[in-house]
């Protein structure tokens, strides 16, 4: 922390902001992309596919 | 962009190619590629910029060790300007030559520019309260980023409101073309008022007055910044095109199961 000088709260703040909503980011496109992809599988599991799969 | 949409004929030249990724089943097979390797290229970028931040850039001479904080509020101030300069151009595609996946790209990118604004904000806050003795003022450049967050909320909401994906896009991309307005006022707040925040040192007339030993760090944070957005981007879109896809074959298995 020393080596951060005076102001060493506002700049660790700083990183632990962006680590927080990038962190965030990441895992909700992450977890919007598994559930999307499962209940694409779960469709085509019930044998509904899109008219170009089918041709 | 629904599953109906019919896929554009095939063109000559580089027209032709962006028309060819208008196609959603190429543009997921190229997405499949893309995203891995710009992960990857954030990942290793960050890590090296990170190192040369805490490691080698030395302190400014005026605001000490603080200087830190510019290493990621620059960037993403920049993401977030471009970050809506690529939505007003995928407006443009959805106004005016109806691209399949223009919408797609609209709707994908406003959570993230909202996110990148809300880091460009709170980032600038933090350090603005050491240099100039307070978080905020209201003066042209922090209140017209916060225009820009505001843009990028509303733009959400409008997408949340309207349930047909046609007419969300029309209107979000009106919404988006008169809020592009503030882009410039954005850039230029600084040379056409006075305000506390600080000039261009980096994107200006006559080069970057920043010292290289800053300067290298800076931009390969911004670089990092900049491929952890694309993948975002990308991730979000073929997200994006899956729920529609989700969409459209339930509602035809409720249409075959009457």
């Amino acid at each position: 922390m020393a080596m951060l000088g005076d102001h060493s709260g506002f700049i660790i703040a700083a990183y632990g902001f962006v680590a927080v909503v990038l962190s965030a980011l990441i895992g909700s496109t992450l977890i919007d992309g598994a559930r999307q992809k499962a209940k694409l599988a779960q469709l085509e599991a019930r044998g509904i596919r899109r008219r170009s799969d089918q041709a | 962009m629904s599953e109906n949409h019919p896929v554009p004929m095939p063109a000559q030249g580089l027209g032709g190619s962006l028309l060819a990724l208008a196609n959603p089943t190429r543009f997921l097979a190229l997405a499949r590629v893309l995203i891995p390797i710009l992960s990857g290229l954030a990942v290793v970028l960050a890590a090296i910029g990170l190192y040369l931040v805490f490691a080698v850039a030395p302190e400014d001479y005026q605001q000490g060790q603080t200087v830190k904080i510019m290493y990621i509020h620059v960037p993403s101030a920049w993401i977030a300007m471009g970050g809506y300069t690529l939505m007003a151009l995928s407006a443009l595609g959805t106004l005016v030559w109806k691209h399949p996946l223009a919408d797609v790209s609209q709707k994908a990118m406003a959570p993230l520019g909202a996110a990148f604004t809300l880091i460009c904000l709170v980032t600038g806050a933090l350090w603005g309260r050491p240099m100039w003795g307070t978080y905020w003022v209201w003066d042209a450049r922090l209140t017209s980023v916060l225009v820009l967050f505001l843009m990028y909320c509303g733009l959400i909401a409008l997408w949340n409101a309207i349930e047909d994906h046609s007419r969300a896009a029309r209107a979000a991309a009106i919404l988006t073309l008169v809020g592009f307005l503030n882009i410039p006022i954005v850039k230029f707040s600084v040379d056409w008022w006075n305000t506390l925040h600080q000039p261009a040192s980096v994107v200006k007339m006559g080069g970057p007055s920043i010292h290289p030993s800053m300067l290298w760090p800076l931009l390969i944070m911004a670089a990092g910044f900049l491929c952890l957005f694309i993948a975002l981007h990308l991730m979000a879109m073929r997200n994006e095109i899956w729920r529609r896809r989700v969409e459209t074959l339930s509602l035809r298995a409720a249409r075959e199961a009457q």
